[in-house]
C-alpha cells in the first residue's frame, strides 16, 4: 500500500491543479456548500491519507458495484474512488478463498476503529440467518463482527439501505436493512436502485474533507443529496402544472415531452438527485428518457403498487371491487326494503280503527 | 408503519374498504328509500310529471329571490362551496387520473394553479359556511352532531390536499397519504350522514317536481 496524498496520486496520473480545482467546486456545489469551503475542500482531500475502506456485498445483485465501477471512470471521481484503500471487495479484490479472508481480517486489525464500512445488499435473518454466507460466515455475523470497528457504515443501494428488493413480500428470507441490526455506529444510506455515482463519490468527498458523515435526514440519508424529490426537482414539471400528461408511451402527449405522472411516475414521493445529477456522465435520467421515476430510492417502493399505475389510482383492482360492493349493496338493500315492507304490512294490519264513539267525552 | 407504508395501505387496503363501505352503504340507502314506495294515484293528472320533475331538478339549483334577499352571501357562499369541491375534485390532474382507471376514459385538466387557488377558496368558504352556522341561532338550534360531522369531513380531503400541494406541515409523502385517508374518512361518512345527499338531491327533486308537475302546480 503505498503512501501518497491524494494531491500526489493526480499529480502522477496527469490531472492539473485547475482539473483538481474543478473537482473541488464540482463537489462543493453537489453538496451545496458555498464558494468559500473550494480552498478547504483542495486543502483537505490534497492532505487527505487513504482510508481504509471494507466492502461487504450480502444478499445483491451487484448492480450497485456496476453503477460505482462503471461510472465516469477515468474522471477525477473515478480516482477518489481510487484514493481510497478498498481493503476488501469480493468482486473486485484480486484475492479468492481464504487469501480473501485474510485480507479482510488484516485490514480489519490495522485500522480498527478508523476504517469505512460500505455495505451493499439486505442481511437474510430466517434460518439463523443461514441463507447467505460468505466463506462459510453468515451474512449477519460477518456484518455484527466488521461493524465493531468501522468508524462510519454506508449502506450503499436500497437493499443495505431499507431492504431492497430481498425483503419485498413474501420476504422469504427475513431480510433487513444494517440499520435494523446494527444501532451503536453512524450510517449513511445512499439508497437507489442502483444508487448515482456521483453520490457515493460526494458522501467519501465529505468524509474525507470534513472527517465526518454530512448531515442526514430522517432516514439517514444525505441532505445534500436526498433533501428534495424527483417532481420538485424534474425539467417536466412545468407541464404537470398546466395539466398536460401523456397518456400513453407513444402519444403526442409523450413525443412532446409532458409530465408522466398518469404513467405512474412516482417522483412526488421519491427523494433523490436523479433530476440534478442525472446519469452516464449526465448524459440523462428516466424521467428525460420517457419513463417514469420507479421510486428506487424509497423504502418498500417494490410493494408500493405497479410502477405504471399512478400515484393517485389505488393499487387493487377498484372495477372487481365496485361490482362485488355494488352486489352487496343491492342485496342489502333489497333485504332491508323486505323489512320495511313487512314492518309497514304489519303496522296496517295492527292498526286500530278509531271511531268517533271513541273519542267522545262520555266514552 | 412509515410513511411509505402508510401511502401503499391508503392506496391499497383502505381504499378497498372505503370503497366497499361507501358503494354498498350508498346503494343501500337509496334503495330504502326507493322501496317506501308511494301510493297510488288516483287522481287525473292536471299536467305533466314528467317536465314538473325535469323542471324542479333545475329550479332547485337556482336561489329563490325571497331566501337570497334575506341571506344572500350565505347563498353565494354555499354555490361557491359545491362548485369550488367539484372542480378540485373533477378537474385536477391526479384526480381524473383516479377516475379514468376506474371509468376508463378521463377528460383534460386544468392547470394546477388554478386548482391551488380554487382550493384556498374552497377551505374558506366552507369556513365561512360553519360561521354562518353558527351565528345564526335558528341553525345553530337546528344543527346536529351530524352535521358537524359532514362539514368536518368534507373540509379535511380539501385541506389535506391543499397542504400536500403546498409541501406544508408534514413531509409529502406522509400529507399525501393523509389526503387518502382523510378521502376514504369522507367516502365511510358518506352514506351514512347528510352527504347522502350528493345522490339521493335529484331523487328528491325529481319526486317533489313529478308530484307537482301531475298537480299542475308550481314546485
Amino acid at each position: 500500500m503505498d503512501d501518497l496524498t491524494l494531491s500526489e496520486r493526480l499529480r502522477q496520473r496527469g490531472v492539473s491543479r485547475r482539473g483538481f480545482m474543478k473537482f473541488c467546486a464540482a463537489t462543493a456545489s453537489m453538496m451545496a456548500l458555498p464558494p468559500l469551503m473550494i480552498p478547504k475542500i483542495a486543502a483537505a482531500l490534497e492532505k487527505a491519507r487513504r482510508p481504509s475502506v471494507i466492502w461487504l456485498s450480502f444478499q445483491e445483485c451487484t448492480g450497485c458495484t456496476e453503477s460505482l465501477t462503471r461510472s465516469h471512470a477515468p474522471t477525477i471521481e473515478g480516482l477518489i474512488f481510487d484514493h481510497i484503500s478498498l481493503d476488501y471487495h469480493h468482486t473486485l479484490q484480486a484475492a479468492a478463498g481464504d487469501g480473501a479472508e485474510h485480507a479482510r481480517e488484516a485490514a480489519m486489525k490495522e485500522n480498527w476503529g478508523k476504517y469505512i464500512l460500505v455495505v451493499d445488499g439486505s442481511i437474510p435473518l430466517g434460518e439463523g440467518g443461514n441463507y447467505s454466507a460468505i466463506a462459510g460466515i453468515s451474512n449477519l455475523h460477518m456484518l455484527k463482527e466488521v461493524a465493531e470497528g468501522a468508524a462510519a457504515i454506508v449502506s450503499v443501494g436500497t437493499c443495505a439501505a431499507f431492504g431492497g428488493l430481498p425483503m419485498a413480500k413474501p420476504n422469504p428470507t427475513g431480510a433487513v436493512a444494517v440499520s435494523d441490526i446494527i444501532k451503536d455506529k453512524p450510517i449513511v444510506n445512499v439508497p437507489g436502485c442502483p444508487p448515482i455515482p456521483t453520490v457515493i463519490t460526494g458522501v467519501l468527498a465529505h468524509f474525507l474533507t470534513f472527517g465526518r458523515l454530512p448531515e442526514l435526514d430522517h432516514l439517514h440519508r444525505p441532505k445534500v443529496f436526498f433533501g428534495q424529490s424527483i417532481h420538485d426537482r424534474c425539467y417536466r414539471r412545468p407541464f404537470y402544472e398546466r395539466g398536460q400528461f401523456a397518456e400513453t408511451f407513444d402519444d403526442e402527449g409523450a413525443r412532446k415531452g409532458w409530465c408522466l405522472f398518469k404513467l405512474g411516475c412516482k417522483g412526488p414521493t421519491t427523494y433523490n438527485a436523479c433530476a440534478t445529477a442525472k446519469w452516464n456522465q449526465g448524459t440523462s435520467w428516466p424521467v428525460e428518457a420517457g419513463h417514469g421515476c420507479i421510486g428506487c430510492s424509497e423504502p418498500r417502493f417494490w410493494d408500493a403498487g405497479g410502477f405504471y399505475q399512478a400515484l393517485s389510482v389505488p393499487h387493487t383492482k377498484v372495477g372487481e371491487t365496485v361490482l362485488t360492493a355494488g352486489a352487496a349493496g343491492l342485496a342489502i338493500g333489497a333485504a332491508a326494503a323486505v323489512l320495511n315492507r313487512k314492518r309497514k304490512a304489519g303496522a296496517v294490519e295492527n292498526r286500530e280503527t278509531i271511531t268517533v264513539k271513541d273519542l267522545s267525552k262520555e266514552s | 408503519m412509515d410513511a411509505n407504508e402508510l401511502l401503499a395501505w391508503a392506496r391499497g387496503p383502505g381504499f378497498d374498504i372505503a370503497l366497499i363501505i361507501f358503494v354498498a352503504g350508498m346503494l343501500l340507502r337509496l334503495l330504502e328509500v326507493i322501496s317506501l314506495g308511494k301510493k297510488p294515484d288516483l287522481s287525473a293528472p292536471r299536467g305533466s310529471g314528467v317536465e314538473g320533475g325535469l323542471r324542479t331538478l333545475l329550479a332547485r339549483s337556482l336561489p329563490r329571490k325571497a331566501v337570497f334577499d334575506r341571506e344572500p352571501l350565505r347563498i353565494i357562499n354555499g354555490y361557491v362551496l359545491h362548485l369550488g369541491f367539484f372542480i378540485v375534485l373533477f378537474m385536477y390532474g391526479p384526480h381524473i387520473a383516479l377516475f379514468q382507471s376506474i371509468l376508463g376514459f378521463g377528460w383534460p385538466a386544468l392547470p394546477s394553479g388554478v386548482i391551488d387557488a380554487v382550493g384556498a377558496i374552497t377551505i374558506l368558504s366552507l369556513v365561512a359556511a360553519l360561521v354562518f352556522r353558527l351565528n345564526n341561532k335558528v341553525m345553530r338550534f337546528l344543527s346536529t352532531g351530524g352535521d358537524y360531522v359532514a362539514w368536518a369531513v368534507t373540509l379535511l380531503p380539501v385541506l389535506t390536499g391543499y397542504l400536500a400541494y403546498n409541501h406544508l406541515l408534514l413531509p409529502y409523502t406522509t400529507m399525501l397519504a393523509v389526503h387518502l385517508l382523510s378521502v376514504e374518512l369522507l367516502m365511510v361518512v358518506a352514506p351514512f350522514s347528510k352527504l347522502t345527499h350528493m345522490f339521493s338531491f335529484a331523487m328528491a327533486r325529481w319526486h317533489q317536481g313529478y308530484k307537482a308537475g301531475q298537480r299542475g302546480v308550481e314546485s
